[in-house]
């Protein structure tokens, strides 16, 4: 069996290896898919769906999706533009975001790209949920209230530092991140630091980067990826 | 000397802090080309209580968090061809809506009687009929009326001020670089 499959990303062709997604085989080739749950080191869960992406005409999320040869991928169209925006706009309808007050602004994953994607007003109504802070752990906060339910922290803490410190309990709107008790969660741990939004931070870290330093100060989020392909511009 | 007639601009902060305000001044030396182009009819800048003339722009800074905010921005509908929300608070509720997970009474409750630092012995609370009446929760703006644009910042910067509006009064599209882009 070959190493390596050909496939095709908005009418460009792209080698990827045999096992990759088709995210990671995108972002290889300099092209950037909008994503929040999926990260490179951890095992990819395909909870937020940002990631859609339309693979021979079907929906899928191109993070759990394996490359294979001749695939026809379609990344940027109106359409998928639309389906993004919709599912970070419910993001911030669901839970209670508020950018001006939260320590993870400039450096938070949803705000950025909610910042690329050009969202300037949430279609849907918010819900303002009754939602907890949890700060019992001498150095880290639990903040649901930000939560979107991701599954990096639960993921890392299972897969990387071999804990299991975090799990969800409940199910649909009542789906919530809990600390499990079997294991304590270290500062240290990776379920820390992988949080994309402002629900998991280091207790007395809060705003020590200054405005303007901040990591989508200047850049928006995937220009890095982007920059290893000259041919695309970054918006 | 031709007296062409302005573009009028009206202003309002409804469940806001001033802040946005406080940034369209912070354009500085641009205020004085601002009134060179428009005149503003019912702000706080000038001191204009209602509306004079039907006005191009309307600028509303903060969220509905009682009726007379809801009045008064269904009246900002009406005499305003383009009606813009400014800053956090029009665009998401902002801050007064970290209330909003709390019921009502709670609230009230802590305010008034029970916070620790109230001195309330009779316990009533505020019931002036002059009051706006509490809405049970602060909503942003375009879910009370239809909204043209939206500014985000929390407040938005003086330059995102300026570069929206010299856009809107000289009918281009309004386009910002990402650096101005901010929910913060």
């Amino acid at each position: 069996m070959p190493e390596e499959v050909t496939l095709t990303i908005d009418g460009k062709k792209i080698t990827a290896k045999i096992g990759q997604s088709i995210l990671e085989a995108a972002e290889e080739n300099g092209v950037y898919i909008p994503h929040l749950c999926a990260l490179q080191e951890l095992h990819s869960t395909g909870a937020c769906r940002v990631c859609m992406v339309r693979i021979d005409g079907r929906y899928s999320a191109s993070c759990t999706q394996p490359v294979s040869d001749g695939l026809q991928v379609e990344v940027e169209s109106d359409e998928l533009l639309e389906i993004r925006k919709m599912i970070v706009e419910m993001l911030f309808a669901e839970g209670n975001h508020f950018c001006p007050c939260c320590e993870k602004s400039g450096n938070c994953e949803l705000q950025a790209l909610a910042y690329r994607l050009g969202i300037d007003s949430v279609r849907f109504p918010y819900q303002f949920p009754q939602r907890e802070v949890d700060a019992e752990h001498p150095d880290v906060f639990i903040d649901h209230n930000r939560c979107i339910l991701c599954g990096r922290c639960v993921e890392a803490s299972r897969n990387a530092d071999h804990k299991t410190a975090l799990e969800f309990i409940g199910r649909g709107k009542n789906k919530r991140l809990a600390v499990t008790g079997i294991v304590d969660l270290d500062r240290a741990d990776k379920a820390v630091s992988v949080c994309p939004v402002g629900a998991i931070l280091l207790k007395r870290q809060a705003f020590q980067v200054p405005l303007g330093q901040r990591r989508f100060d200047h850049e928006p989020i995937g220009a890095e990826v982007e920059s290893r392909n000259p041919e695309v511009r970054t918006p | 000397m031709t007296t062409a007639v302005k573009p009028r601009i009206a202003t309002v902060s409804l469940a806001g802090c001033f802040g946005c305000h406080m940034s369209l001044l912070d354009i500085d030396e641009r205020l004085l080309d601002l009134v060179e182009i428009v005149d503003f009819d019912r702000s706080p800048i000038d001191d204009i209580k209602t509306f004079t003339h039907r006005c191009a722009i309307g600028l509303v800074e903060g969220g509905c968090a009682n009726d007379e905010n809801v009045h008064v921005l269904e009246e900002f509908r009406e005499n305003c061809d383009i009606l813009v929300s400014i800053g956090e608070c029009a665009r998401t509720g902002g801050i007064p809506a970290l209330r909003n997970s709390i019921p009502l009474a709670e609230c009230l409750d802590e305010a008034y009687r029970s916070g620790p630092t109230v001195y309330n012995p009779t316990g009533t609370l505020p019931t002036d009929e002059e009051l706006p009446l509490l809405l049970n929760r602060v909503v942003p703006c375009h879910e009370v009326v239809r909204i043209d644009y939206h500014v985000m910042g929390c407040p938005p910067s003086a330059e995102t001020l300026w570069q929206v509006l010299t856009a809107l009064l000289s009918n281009e599209k309004v386009q910002l670089p990402y650096e101005l882009i901010k929910y913060d």
